[in-house]
């Protein structure tokens, strides 16, 4: 365990990745404690650049809001979206996946047609459709990112455990009477765990430029302030005041990068290398 | 003539590997037309030198000191592009995994003609019609359609054969064979030993050959080197070193030839028509597996029968070895005794309680009665669990108290020669040997009635598989065990079996006491199995050389 | 290979079908009227309007007919009819569907093309600082929203610098034709075809750059190297060969993702496309055309994974063979 985690932090990248998230994190949790107020309140003349006027870093947005409040409680939203969506969506891929692996044959068949259906569909359309007709709410913002997300999970589950299955200290726990359950429980998805893991932490990154991609649409949750949004609102005034729309980017970049150096850092870190030296 | 001088050759690994060198100080000659064996056990450094030989050293380690001088040229320290002038031309070299050696995506006479195209050798049309020659040279049959398939396509023994028409393609001077036959099932590496031989006859060629099997380099060699951790421990003619060898490494490498030892003066073991007297134990009646892989929509699938009416009684305290080559259906005959894999029809009756009738759930408390030993010792034990859990798991399963287990896991662990200490620690901080020895724990934990040992030496050091025999042997007699044990090497099988079942293609064709099988065979397919085994016509000699010293 | 295609094709027809029952269900499942789901916000204020709804789709009837109904239009190619646009959907679609066809058909060429030959770059070069510079561009073009991208794109290189048309498909009010024409389609083609590419660029780097690394270290490599072949030849034929079939499976992988980020460059460029549709069909709440349009992108995502297919089939024997 240690020794992963030396290995991770070893890792450039990683370690870059988790400062700027570790920043995201304490943005997302402590920012709403200073900015107290809502960031949908109007606080000043629109349109204000940043660094002009005392107490708004940022500027304002068209509406005279506080752009900082608006990153702030953006960051939160992210967040949250990106961890419980991926999050639902392992609940739904990894079952799947284990079972159709597992036991194989017709299960197999069945489950992996069903997952192939929805990996087919072109996952940010489905999204959208989703949003249109069931009205837009955080909670179905993140039902429909988790609907898209779930194939490649249990596609990733499904091969891990059709090679652990066929391991041989699987088949000698067979041998030495454990129940199905247990087999896969705690023999066969420990080892599948490191890819999974890594998968998870590429995966909220991908929910996160969904959910942003979706605010900037105007398919979020209306009542919640997203960095998505905000550059979906800055868009027709994109001239007149880039900055509006450059800043919320830097942040959804900035989170993304963060995620993806720290699931390649963790791939790196939890590839065990059992060493073939002699036989 | 001195076709190769290698004088002093240190080759250095990167930092952080378990040694500094992973040759040291090597130091022999190769003279025209002459073989040469290099043996050693894996970690040896036998193909590192060879490596080095052709400037093929993977990346991160570099030659550190020393000469290697070919027609007293220093080819040590070449530019890349005269070692390309050198390699395939002057020296080639086969390698050991014939299916990864070829590229996949590439037809075979295309690869053979990339020779050619190397050293700007011939028209494109010369270079094919050249191409079919040499495999005809190497014996594939059909060489004019063979030039057109894919590596996946042609057997372990044919791609071999490829793989050596490409190293003869420009008549080389020194052919270096890096285990060509280790891979291959032992009547096939008779006639690549075979092939080998006549081509080295025909064109005077060198030959380095490295391998770990002393059989072979018995057949083969007119000089041998040993190397043991990177040095060599011992060299000179092949008479020499295999009758009247010096070093304690070689003689005990010898001495760990499967079979060498004495076949049972031992007046405490039973004598072999004893074995007959006690009860049956497993009795096995007319078991039947068909495999059928592909056919999708529109294709037929195929069909393979591996496992024909097998039927043979296995006796208390008594152990049947299972011969058989790849594809003959040993190693599915065992699984589906114990049932990890269904039989299509036949019975398994285990102390008198039909295997194969059983439902799942009373299958799965009947499952301790038959216990297995696998094969391979990096994937038998789960990488996450510690050995005690290892151990305690399977009688667990089945009611035994948590402390009462690791008692006896503890106990097991002594008796398989281990540290009852290890229980607390992880699979990877064991070797490949020790880890079988915990494989063989594991199985006994249950106190199984029939273990069934799958291949169980297979992929060990000869080394390690004489202690590993030997502890199974002990405890055999100790415990009274009945055993099923499925190798492909007829001298494992000789070590330690009382009777041999010989299958092939599915089908028993020969099954009876070890003496009499191996002494007396009456099928011809057992006649071809025991004339392939490398170096039976030097056994009498070496086992004689091993006792008396 | 005749039977693999078949087996295909059988395939995605299943695939299809279970697609407009997946269609049907969300109208159904969708809070209100199914009909004044299908008429849209528009639509549901006609009286008349619904009623032929209801009476074309049998919305009065048991479920199962319903749904008979409804395939039975979706196999003719009625999908539906949107009131907002006073078109069939088909038509409407139909006429969009060229402009996303070349759109996304232009940033896939793009980004595989250049993914590939950054990929093989950084991996012969592992370890300098091409391979860095490479590394952490792609690293950085995969973490980057597509519509934030988009956008910066054409403020850079359209507002700022003038050098490349914004939006649209072309220059309005100019009536070009033939090859100035193709032109001129193609400068408005270059910055959303461009950023659309732009992610999926840094995914086939990444896999390309992976490959190749990868089976540098295999065998076979080391058997051509003992033949005595450049390392021109063994990258190019050994490894370059090889290397590319997990990244033809990944591009079929892509092509759904490709066909989602239409929607967000169509958007943002203004781009004439069935994505741009979606997007107004958003605001509008015009269900027909939204269900219609996914419908015609999961089929364009079918056909493209048929392509990808057979394509690597074609490149690996083993497939073909067996």
């Amino acid at each position: 365990m240690l020794a992963g985690f030396k290995r991770f932090t070893r890792n450039r990248g990683a370690a870059i990745g988790l400062c700027i998230l570790l920043v995201v994190l304490l943005t997302a949790v402590i920012g709403p404690l200073i900015y107290t107020d809502s960031p949908w309140k109007m606080v000043q003349r629109p349109f204000l650049p940043p660094f002009t006027v005392d107490g708004l870093p940022l500027g304002t947005d068209a509406l005279g809001r506080d752009v900082m409040a608006g990153l702030v409680h953006g960051a939160r939203i992210s967040l949250l979206v990106g961890l419980v969506s991926t999050v639902v969506a392992l609940l739904i891929g990894v079952p799947i996946g284990a079972a159709a692996g597992y036991f194989g044959g017709i299960v197999d068949d069945a489950l992996m047609r069903f997952t192939e259906f929805f990996q087919t569909i072109p996952s940010f359309a489905l999204a959208i459709v989703l949003l249109a007709i069931f009205q837009p709410s955080l909670f179905y913002v993140i039902l429909a990112i988790a609907i898209v997300s779930w194939p490649p999970v249990a596609r990733l589950v499904r091969g891990e455990v059709l090679s652990l299955r066929s391991r041989e200290y699987v088949e000698a726990a067979l041998l030495s009477g454990q129940g199905t359950l247990q087999i896969i429980l705690r023999q066969i998805l420990p080892n599948a765990l490191p890819p999974i893991i890594v998968l998870a932490s590429l995966m909220v990154a991908t929910a996160i430029l969904l959910e942003s991609s979706l605010s900037f649409l105007g398919l979020g949750d209306p009542n919640v302030m997203s960095w998505g949004y905000m550059i979906g609102t800055a868009r027709t005034v994109i001239r007149t005041a880039w900055w509006l729309s450059f800043i919320p980017g830097i942040a959804i970049l900035l989170t993304v990068l963060a995620m993806n150096l720290i699931g390649e850092g963790l791939n790196d870190a939890l590839n065990p290398r059992l060493s073939r030296k002699g036989r | 003539m001195t076709l190769l001088e290698i004088e002093n050759l240190d080759i250095a690994l990167p930092a952080g590997a378990d040694r500094p060198l992973a040759v040291e100080g090597v130091s022999f000659t190769l003279n025209k037309g002459e073989v040469l064996c290099i043996v050693g056990e894996s970690g040896s450094g036998k193909s590192m030198s060879a490596n080095a030989l052709m400037g093929l050293l993977p990346e991160g380690v570099e030659p550190a000191g020393g000469q290697i001088r070919f027609h007293g040229r220093d080819i040590l320290h070449l530019s890349e592009d005269e070692r390309r002038d050198i390699r395939g031309k002057s020296i080639s070299m086969i390698f050991q995994e014939p299916l990864s050696a070829l590229n996949p995506l590439m037809r075979v006479g295309a690869q053979i003609c990339e020779v050619f195209e190397a050293h700007d050798l011939l028209s494109p049309a010369g270079r094919m019609a050249r191409a079919v020659e040499l495999l005809e040279e190497v014996g594939l049959p059909e060489p004019e359609k063979a030039i057109r398939a894919y590596p996946f396509q042609l057997s372990g023994g044919q791609r071999q054969r490829v793989m050596i028409a490409m190293a003869l393609a420009l008549e080389p001077e020194i052919l270096i064979a890096d285990e060509p036959t280790t891979a291959l099932d032992v009547t096939t590496q008779a006639q690549i030993l075979g092939l080998i031989e006549d081509l080295r006859r025909k064109h005077d060629m060198a030959v380095i050959f490295i391998t770990h099997d002393f059989g072979v380099v018995a057949d083969i060699a007119d000089r041998v080197i040993v190397m043991q951790t990177g040095q060599i421990v011992e060299q000179g003619p092949a008479e020499d070193v295999l009758l009247r060898a010096t070093h304690p490494y070689t003689r005990a490498l010898i001495a760990a030839i499967p079979g060498m030892k004495d076949k049972r003066p031992d007046p405490t073991a039973a004598p072999a028509g004893d074995a007959q007297q006690s009860p049956v134990i497993l009795s096995v009646s007319g078991l039947n597996k068909t495999f059928s892989t592909g056919g999708g929509l529109f294709k037929p699938p195929r069909v393979v029968h591996a496992v024909k009416d097998l039927s043979f009684d296995l006796h208390l305290g008594e152990t049947i070895g299972i011969v058989g080559e790849s594809g003959s259906g040993k190693s599915t005959a065992g699984r589906c005794i114990i049932r990890l894999i269904d039989p299509d029809s036949g019975t398994v009756r285990l102390s008198d309680v039909d295997l194969t009738g059983l439902g799942r759930q009373s299958l799965r408390m009947a499952r301790s009665k038959a216990q297995m030993i696998f094969q391979d010792p990096f994937s038998s034990l789960n990488p996450r669990a510690r050995i005690g859990r290892i151990l305690t798991e399977g009688p667990m399963a089945h009611g035994v108290p948590r402390q009462q287990a690791m008692a006896r896991a503890r106990e097991l662990l002594a008796l398989v020669g281990l540290d009852p200490a290890s229980v607390d620690r992880f699979p990877h901080e064991f070797s490949g040997g020790q880890r079988q020895r915990i494989g063989i724990a594991r199985a006994l934990a249950l106190d199984p009635d029939v273990i069934i040992a799958d291949e169980a030496v297979s992929a060990l050091d000869v080394s390690i598989q004489a202690q590993v025999l030997d502890l199974l042997a002990d405890l055999k007699a100790r415990l009274n065990l009945s055993m099923l044990f499925v190798t492909h090497d007829l001298r494992v099988a000789a070590q330690i079996c009382d009777r041999i079942m010989v299958m092939r293609r599915g089908e028993v064709v020969e099954m009876g006491p070890t003496a009499r099988v191996l002494g007396q065979p009456e099928h011809a397919y057992t006649r071809s199995l025991l004339d392939a085994i490398p170096g039976r016509h030097h056994e009498q000699a070496m086992r004689r050389s091993v006792a008396t010293q | 290979m005749i039977r693999f295609i078949l087996a295909r094709l059988v395939k995605a027809a299943v695939i299809l079908l279970a697609i407009m029952i997946f269609n049907f269900l969300l109208i159904h499942a969708a809070p209100g009227d199914p009909a004044a789901v299908m008429a849209g916000e528009a639509g549901a204020t006609d009286e008349k309007f619904i009623a032929d709804l209801r009476a074309r789709f049998g919305l009065d009837q048991p479920f199962s007919v319903q749904l008979w109904l409804y395939v039975k239009s979706m196999v003719q190619f009625d999908l539906g009819f949107s009131y907002r646009q006073n078109m069939p959907v088909a038509d409407l679609i139909w006429q969009r569907l060229p402009a996303t066809l070349l759109l996304t058909i232009s940033a896939f060429v793009i980004s595989l093309v250049l993914g590939v030959i950054a990929g093989v770059l950084a991996a012969s070069k592992q370890g300098t600082w091409w391979d860095t510079v490479i590394s952490t561009l792609a690293l950085l073009f995969y973490a980057t929203p597509l519509f934030w991208v988009a956008l910066m794109a054409s403020l850079l290189f359209s507002v700022v610098l003038g050098w490349l048309p914004g939006f649209g498909y072309e220059t309005i009010g100019a009536n070009y034709t033939g090859l100035a024409r193709a032109l001129d389609i193609g400068k408005h083609l270059i910055l959303p075809a461009t950023t659309l590419g732009l992610f999926f660029m840094a995914v086939y780097m990444r896999m390309t750059r992976a490959s190749m690394l990868e089976m540098s270290r295999l065998d076979f490599v080391k058997t051509a190297r003992a033949k005595g072949l450049s390392n021109g030849v063994i990258q190019r034929r050994h490894v370059l060969r090889n290397a590319l079939l997990p990244v033809i499976t990944l591009a079929g992988l892509q092509a759904g993702q490709i066909v989602g980020g239409a929607v967000l460059t169509e958007t943002v460029f203004a781009w004439p496309g069935i994505g741009r549709l979606l997007f107004e069909a958003i605001s509008q709440r015009d269900y027909s055309v939204l269900l219609g349009v996914f419908f015609v992108s999961a089929a364009m995502v079918l056909l493209f994974n048929l392509i990808t297919d057979i394509l690597y089939v074609v490149v690996d024997p083993r497939i073909r063979l067996t």
